[in-house]
């Protein structure tokens, strides 16, 4: 009889489960973190990551790339996860956006027009390259991929000749603009005053501008009727045009509000750091990394990808100057090897 | 996928040369070898000798691509690899390494070290299938471009090496127009008749039967992912000689030389000539060097990307099967309007 009884690990008798390990080391390692970021360091850990100020600045810097990085990438996810449209010309939206947001803040001294131009304009650009391009090719994401080739060869050369080479760069308010001093102490000074660390507080405001977006994304996508359908839209295109849905019109808005983020990020990102040819490539690997890293079609994934992504990215810059861009790599390929669909992917 | 189906045109076992190669095939090498005989040295080197590297670059693609129906973005970037090796084996004027390796040994090691590096590459991005090659591929290439930019321990930089010179053997200087545009024909038509023999080959059959049906094969018993790995590394011998060539040609390498405009070009080129039969890179890239080099009389020397990218656009739009595709399309009708009755 004793042989048919299941086996019962004893709890009590010592020995914690896996799930309680796994979250025991979660704690440890979040607990060194915050030691990492609010602690006065001591001289050896100062030696080994040059000082406190590089380590906690690049980590402030990673996680406010990361907020521009999901801004960029969630409108990227969101069209592949609905459409399978691979869209290669995101990154051209994002860098019309920086330029139409430059044009309309200098031309009516207003930021935030510029801001809310940078979006709208782009959301039309992406309801009328659906309309016009990318529904007279459905089903055919190869087909679709070339065309959107296209249209960024043809966008990065137009762009080019209307705003040249030159860099721009979009003013901010004064109310964005100046530094703010955290409450996080860099280092002592040897006659024992603090020294507090400041940081711009604009990219604060980028960082929880994509916070709050985010937020907005998901609440959409799992509380509204709309988000419900491109739910059901991501999991069977098929069968939600079955149940009566107008597809059609679900994919325009999906587009017009993932050009129209790429369009918003331009913009933000453009003020930040700055608008040139060639950051449409820079973006585009971004969001493409992000997004192969996070998984196609989640937001959760593109903010975790962007998270990873923005943070290996600035410590590598600081760490190791010249190798920055293969830890992106590296990451893009542990993934792949891992978790082939992405950290939240789903396997289909 | 439509645009990527091959039609299948082995018949093999019929006996005279003349059937087995093809009469079009023959015309046509005949006519490519007596080209230099009409052609100024601008037409020898400039069209002709840079639209068959190019050619060559994006032959490894469409073997990929059409045969193998995985689009891959990464073709230049193996390409330059092998370029670069030569540049730091071989011989520079940038007094940065410069082994100065002889070409025998040289060439070997660059063409294998890019297939190599194409295998390595396609390892990581059939890890998963269809369209995600694509992103993973143009990841790749533009991760290599920005490595390439920032790194000065191997690749120098963004200046990068210049003042590469092609070998010099048999009392003949290989960069003169005359015999860089032969040996430039030599390698492509080696390559052309390599992927054309591959693609009836036991290994080019799986291959495309992979394509169409992946699952299935692997039920068969095929190792699927092993075919795809094997033909990155095909691909790769061919983008690896055509980066020789390449910076031969150019005497330089640069990050510039495998940024993601580059990297596109190379699909452009396939694309445009139709991914159907391995003479249509041939015909894409002597139809975008032409515009390459015209441009500046149509729209001025700042706007041929425009040119080119609407080209692109309207061959997509209008036929998936590039100006192959075109032509079969409307070759019937030319027949069909001789033997149409009263017409």
């Amino acid at each position: 009889m004793s042989l048919l009884e299941p086996q019962r690990t004893d709890l009590s008798a010592g020995g914690i489960t896996r799930r309680q390990a796994w979250a025991l080391l979660w704690a440890l390692l979040a607990a060194i973190f915050a030691w990492m970021i609010f602690a006065v360091w001591p001289d050896w850990l100062n030696a080994i990551l040059i000082s406190k100020k590089a380590f906690v600045s690049s980590i402030f810097n990673g996680v406010t790339l990361a907020g521009l990085y999901f801004l960029v990438a969630s409108g990227f996810t969101l069209v592949f996860g609905l459409m399978r449209n691979v869209n290669l010309a995101h990154g051209s939206l994002f860098l019309f956006g920086a330029y139409v947001g430059y044009e309309v803040s200098e031309r009516t001294g207003y930021w935030l027009l510029g801001v809310a131009a940078g979006f709208a304009v782009l959301a039309v650009v992406g309801l009328l390259m659906q309309v016009f391009v990318f529904r007279r090719l459905e089903g055919d994401e190869l087909r679709q991929t070339l065309v959107t080739i296209g249209i960024s060869i043809v966008a990065a050369d137009l762009m080019l000749a209307v705003w040249t080479g030159t860099t721009y760069q979009i003013g901010i308010p004064e109310w964005l603009d100046g530094a703010i001093k955290l409450p996080i102490i860099s280092a002592v000074r040897s006659n024992g005053t603090a020294v507090y660390l400041t940081y711009p507080f604009y990219r604060l405001v980028v960082l929880a501008t994509a916070i709050v977006i985010g937020i907005g994304l998901w609440l959409m996508l799992n509380r509204t009727r709309i988000g419900m359908m491109i739910r059901a839209g991501v999991d069977d295109r098929a069968m939600l045009s079955a149940s009566g849905v107008n597809v059609h019109l679900l994919f325009a808005v999906v587009f017009a509000i993932g050009a129209g983020l790429a369009g918003f990020a331009g913009v933000v990102g453009g003020s930040a750091l700055s608008v040139a040819p060639g950051e449409d490539v820079r973006y585009l690997l971004a969001s493409l990394v992000v997004v192969i890293v996070g998984g196609m079609g989640s937001i959760t994934g593109a903010a975790i990808g962007a998270l990873l992504v923005g943070v290996a990215e600035q410590i590598g810059l600081v760490y190791f100057p010249t190798y920055g861009i293969v830890v992106t790599f590296v990451i893009m390929v542990v993934t792949l090897a891992l978790r082939p669909q992405g950290i939240m992917g789903k396997a289909r | 996928m439509s645009i990527l189906s091959v039609d299948q045109p082995a018949r093999a076992g019929s006996s005279s040369i003349m059937e087995r190669v093809g009469g079009a095939q023959i015309l046509l090498a005949i006519a490519l070898l007596l080209y230099p005989a009409v052609a100024s040295e601008f037409f020898l080197t400039q069209i002709g000798a840079y639209s068959l590297i190019w050619g060559l670059l994006a032959l490894s693609l469409m073997l990929l691509a059409g045969y193998g129906g995985m689009v891959s973005l990464a073709q230049i970037t193996s390409a330059g690899l092998a370029a670069y090796l030569v540049a730091i084996f071989g011989t520079n004027n940038m007094s940065i390494y410069g082994f100065g390796w002889p070409w025998w040994v040289l060439v070997p090691f660059a063409v294998l070290a890019a297939a190599v590096a194409s295998a390595l590459i396609g390892a990581i991005s059939v890890r998963t299938e269809g369209i995600y090659t694509i992103m993973i591929t143009l990841a790749i290439a533009t991760a290599f471009f920005y490595f390439a930019q920032q790194n000065y321990a191997f690749f120098n930089g963004h200046s990068g090496f210049a003042g590469i010179p092609a070998p010099q053997f048999w009392g003949i200087n290989w960069r003169d127009p005359l015999p860089f545009y032969y040996l430039c024909l030599f390698v492509a038509a080696v390559c052309y008749a390599a992927v054309l023999y591959c693609s009836r080959s036991t290994f080019g059959l799986a291959l495309q039967a992979i394509r169409d049906n992946p699952r299935r094969m692997r039920a068969i018993g095929y190792d699927v992912t092993f075919h795809k790995v094997v033909a990155y590394f095909y691909a790769g011998i061919i983008s690896g000689l055509a980066g020789v060539l390449l910076v031969w040609f150019n005497g330089r390498i640069s990050p510039g030389t495998v940024d993601v405009g580059q990297a596109i070009d190379v699909l452009v080129i396939a694309v445009i000539g139709g991914l159907r039969h391995p003479v249509g890179p041939f015909i894409g890239a002597v139809f975008v060097v032409l515009i390459q080099t015209f441009a500046i009389d149509i729209v001025g020397a700042e706007r041929y990307n425009t040119l080119i990218g609407l080209v692109f656009l309207a061959i997509v739009f209008v036929s998936p099967d590039g100006l192959l595709g075109l032509w079969g399309r409307i070759s019937p009708m030319l027949s069909q309007g001789t033997l149409r009755p009263g017409s």
